[in-house]
């Protein structure tokens, strides 16, 4: 009987001890969880809230040593709004050439795109590889290192400070993967709902309209986001071939700011605040969607 | 879930083709002109500007005397050294750190997924905005940094973009920083891709974390790794903003990369092309790069 007991005992105090193990365990990984998701948070934010921090300063006090806003000050984001400093005198103007920049490359590597990928993957065009292997080429390049000869080009052809030539380098930059994402997401569409449309006497524009863009909706909306994104973030090309303050873009604007010694960087914040906006916005809104393959979102910025 | 099959192509691809010459003889001849004016726009659009620009790069780099030129210039050889370690460090770090934080990212829970939500904010924020904040965030007197660590720790921070190897180190961490979101999310499809039994299977036969992680996970992590990290290489060397921004390439010119050398010897110092000489000396390492990465987004389809 004792020793039974003695046994009970023992076993009873060897299951307390894996217990009390399990629960160090999960209470060590828990505090590792904690401690690792602080840390992820610190380190995602730091730089946003610097932003956010000095925009809310005051004009005269962004030269100072505190950490957080002492007299929240919203006047530098009305003082972009309003084009209130001189810095500032084209904002407006500047933000509907991002969006005209954006809506133009966003619309050609869409139709650019659709019709590519359109005459490879449905109607299977002879040699279509060849035409997915220049794309793919173009996807690899650096788009940086052509910048110097593109400028050049669009110089002789008189382009330059013309909205046109961005948005010529940004869809040829666009476009490929555009087609990618067409192509793999048109294998999920059956060639018989083609075949069929083909033998009702559906002529290739007729298939492309009616049958074909309805069912790439999604992966239309996926590659829009991309396309405005990169639009949208781009800066060295748009640097190289805008000068002008009239013909800029937001981020060229944004960058002309640093290149005095005595920056209102209470405004250039708020700039820059208000510039992320609309990509962070579409960002969240459409991230389920650029789910369907995830996005290069300005990789080749 | 598509983000990850890997899919061995070269028996589809025989396929394709002998179902192409059997259906080259049902495209008749209008189906096949509306299908040539389907592809001539993007024709249009790669020669004139990819193919040209390429041919006219070249042209212009193709002097001899400019790489002697190049090579004797000091800022030169400093752009090397410091594209090398921009190289080394930021792709492999950045890699390391997203295949980890996949993996964090890959337990349950609602917080799991609104930290998600926080994570990805350094890559969905402009590069532009945030790159300019680091900047001034990493100012001597009045940056942020500088203000915290004397706050809370009570030490006078360095004038961090004054110093060489502390300004490309600040260079490496902010691209670090922007780009760890997007190739952690890209890994997390990938993790998720491998089918649930496999990880069931692998728990019950007690592989569980590290060696669960050595011998289950990254075996079939591991081709979409190399591919992340090939292309990230490629991506990286052409990155012209993080530099630009964040240290401006100073001081004195020391913490260039082959990018921003580039643009400043074309437009700076009006030399372009000594500017195309400087980017066409990377080309033994774009080009087996290239090469290789055409060969694999060809015959693995992962979508990126």
């Amino acid at each position: 009987m004792s020793t039974i007991a003695a046994d009970a005992r023992l076993s009873s105090r060897a299951l307390a001890r894996a217990q009390s193990a399990v629960r160090l365990r999960h209470y060590l990984s828990k505090t590792g969880t904690v401690v690792l998701s602080l840390a992820i948070i610190v380190w995602s934010i730091a730089p946003i809230y610097n932003m956010v921090l000095i925009s809310l300063e005051p004009e005269g006090d962004v030269f100072t040593d505190h950490i957080w806003p002492r007299v929240p000050s919203v006047e530098s984001f009305w003082g972009v709004l309003t084009q209130g400093h001189w810095y500032l005198e084209h904002f407006w103007r500047q933000f509907a050439n991002s969006l005209y920049i954006g809506a133009m490359v966003t619309f050609f590597a869409l139709l650019i795109g659709s019709l590519t990928s359109f005459a490879i993957g449905r109607m299977r065009i002879r040699h279509g590889w060849l035409v997915s292997n220049a794309a793919l080429l173009t996807y690899v390049i650096p788009a940086s290192f052509l910048a110097i000869p593109f400028y050049r080009i669009m110089q002789n052809y008189g382009l330059s400070n013309n909205p046109w030539s961005v948005i010529a380098a940004l869809v040829a930059f666009a476009t490929p993967y555009a087609i990618f994402v067409f192509q793999e997401y048109g294998r999920s569409i059956p060639i018989e709902v083609d075949e069929s449309a083909r033998i009702d006497g559906a002529s290739p524009p007729q298939i492309y309209l009616r049958i074909y863009l309805p069912l790439m909706a999604p992966a239309l909306v996926a590659v829009g986001t991309y396309a405005l994104l990169l639009a949208w973030n781009e800066y060295l090309y748009q640097f190289l071939l805008l000068s002008s303050k009239s013909s800029m873009t937001v981020p060229v604007a944004l960058a002309q700011f640093l290149s005095s010694d005595q920056s209102p960087w209470n405004y250039m914040m708020a700039t820059a605040i208000i510039y992320a906006m609309p990509p962070v916005a579409i960002y969240y809104a459409f991230r389920r969607r650029m789910a369907a393959g995830l996005t290069m979102g300005g990789v080749k910025g | 879930m598509n983000s990850v099959s890997a899919v061995d192509v070269s028996r589809p691809a025989l396929h394709r083709r002998t179902l192409s010459r059997s259906l080259r003889g049902s495209l008749k001849g209008g189906e096949y002109t509306w299908a040539l004016a389907f592809v001539v726009p993007y024709l249009v659009v790669f020669v004139t500007f990819v193919a040209y620009p390429v041919v006219y790069g070249l042209w212009m780099g193709s002097d001899a005397s400019l790489y002697r030129e190049l090579f004797a210039d000091p800022i030169y050889q400093s752009t090397v050294v410091n594209t090398i370690l921009y190289l080394a460090l930021g792709v492999n770090v950045k890699m390391f750190l997203a295949l980890l934080l996949s993996g964090f990212f890959m337990r349950p829970g609602r917080w799991m997924k609104a930290l998600l939500l926080i994570f990805v904010l350094p890559w969905a924020v402009p590069q532009i905005s945030t790159f300019i904040s680091i900047h001034w965030m990493l100012n001597g007197e009045w940056g942020f940094l500088n203000n915290v660590l004397y706050k809370f720790f009570h030490i006078e921070g360095p004038s961090w973009l004054n110093d060489r190897w502390m300004a490309l180190g600040a260079v490496i961490v902010s691209h670090i920083w922007k780009w760890t979101p997007f190739w952690t999310l890209i890994l997390l499809a990938g993790r998720m891709a491998i089918p649930l039994e496999i990880r069931d299977t692998a728990r019950v036969d007690g592989a569980t974390g590290l060696k669960g992680f050595v011998h289950i996970t990254f075996p079939l992590l591991a081709n979409l790794y190399l591919i992340c990290t090939l292309l990230s290489t490629i991506f990286l060397l052409g990155d012209f903003n993080a530099v630009n921004f964040v240290s401006g390439g100073g001081p004195a010119n020391s913490t260039h990369v082959l990018a921003t050398l580039g643009i400043r010897d074309a437009f700076e110092i009006a030399h372009p092309r000594l500017g195309v000489a400087a980017v066409m000396s990377a080309l033994p390492l774009v080009i087996p790069l290239v090469i290789v990465l055409m060969r694999k987004l060809r015959t693995t389809e992962v979508q990126l």
